[in-house]
């Protein structure tokens, strides 16, 4: 087992083209450490310095990471991580 | 009930129980029904707010054209007060957003642009930032930044919800401008210590997404993560199940944002149960389903529903 990260389409130049990949770490930094040593420069497109850019939304099982650590959240295999630009979304 | 005119009769709408949906006596789901509002939605509390704010301001003066990126509720919501205040309305809306809501916003006698279906809300807002600069007279009140969409829930959702519901730990609602979280958060956050304020969000297809480059994305201005809790990312699978079941197990005919918002509600719920905690979870239902019937979400089965959603902006 290993935990799956879905790309959203525009960073997927950084995977192959893949829609998901596959990493491992305890936290979501390493998680990012992880992912960065297979998909060089994916994990300066995600992150400002030590933190996560502005308009980048990280969800651990659908659950917006910002809320639960930010990059010291705990992750751990079967966890599933999505990546989203953050958009207007819809009907307001 | 009795009220001097329709825009008095904003707000104050019922809080009702979910006793079927709700895991035990002691951890309770209530729906405030905002489809009980003059034009069916939340969103005529934000405009009747945002255009009397502006009267008084001095922005707006009899004849003058309001302009708005909207895909649907608040355009509606809009184009009612300027009916009744006299101003023209010019509503930007994605091209992918049900028949419906463009039909009443013609009712209402209010102007449609459409920007591309490619970038969603995203595209709505580049186009209507673009068209301000070009006609300065138009007068865009913004509800992504504007402090009196979020004033128009700290000043009455906020209230009736501590009102109707003093025991309140919980209070879910979707996540869209960031308006209706952000001002009834703060003021159960100064009124209730303790009370969790839990964002639902709908994550759409991946057309929504599709930005050219990252620096198209989008954070309402309103919008402070410090007054959330907690902010949940929902499938438009998961949301068009809970509408369902909503329909289907209270009688409760919603728009799909309402499944969203029930599905983290439910999660919140049973998390409290299983921890033996006491809970009084408010859910934000932001409007009726009769704007989504042509969408599908309602017949067939769940799949056939998500895939006819694909693509569309639900909520």
């Amino acid at each position: 087992m290993a935990i799956e990260v879905r790309i959203p389409t525009i960073l997927r130049n950084y995977t192959g083209g893949a829609k998901s990949v596959e990493g491992a770490g305890d936290t979501l930094a390493g998680l990012f450490a992880d992912l960065e040593s297979r998909h060089d420069g994916l994990r300066e497109r995600l992150m400002d310095g030590a933190g996560l850019r502005r308009f980048i939304n990280v969800y651990l099982n659908d659950e917006d990471v910002r809320f639960l650590g930010g990059m010291d959240a705990p992750v751990k295999d079967g966890d599933t991580v999505t990546v989203l630009p953050a958009v207007a979304g819809g009907m307001h | 009930m009795r009220y001097d005119s329709l825009l008095d009769s904003v707000g104050g709408t019922p809080l009702v129980g979910l006793p079927r949906l709700s895991p035990s006596p002691d951890v309770r789901l209530w729906a405030k029904l905002e489809d009980r509002n003059p034009t069916g939605s939340v969103k005529d509390r934000a405009a009747f707010f945002m255009v009397a704010s502006a009267e008084k301001d001095g922005l707006l003066s009899p004849g003058a054209t309001i302009l708005e990126p909207t895909s649907g509720n608040t355009g509606i919501s809009l184009a009612m007060v300027a009916r009744l205040r006299g101003y023209r309305l010019i509503c930007v809306m994605p091209e992918n957003t049900s028949v419906e809501r463009r039909q009443l916003l013609e009712v209402y006698g209010a102007s449609v642009i459409s920007s591309p279906a490619a970038g969603g809300s995203n595209e709505a807002v580049r186009v209507a930032k673009e068209l301000a600069v070009s006609n300065p007279d138009w007068v865009m009140l913004y509800q992504y930044g504007n402090e009196a969409n979020s004033r128009a829930h700290y000043e009455t959702t906020g209230p009736e919800l501590l009102a109707d519901l003093p025991l309140i730990t919980h209070f879910v609602a979707g996540l869209g401008t960031s308006g209706t979280l952000m001002g009834t958060g703060r003021y159960l956050r100064e009124q209730v210590p303790g009370v969790q304020v839990v964002a639902a969000e709908p994550r759409y297809g991946e057309l929504v997404y599709g930005l050219r480059n990252m620096d198209e994305g989008f954070v309402p201005e309103l919008y402070d993560e410090s007054v959330l809790t907690r902010r949940f990312s929902v499938p438009s699978a998961d949301a068009l199940r809970r509408t369902r079941e909503l329909l289907e197990v209270e009688g409760l005919f919603a728009g799909i944002s309402s499944g969203c918002v029930l599905h983290a509600g439910l999660a919140l719920a049973a998390r409290a149960q299983e921890d033996g905690q006491r809970a009084d979870i408010a859910l934000m239902i932001a409007d009726g389903g009769w704007k989504y019937l042509s969408t599908g979400a309602y017949g067939g089965t769940l799949e056939e529903a998500e895939t006819r959603l694909e693509g569309q902006l639900w909520a």
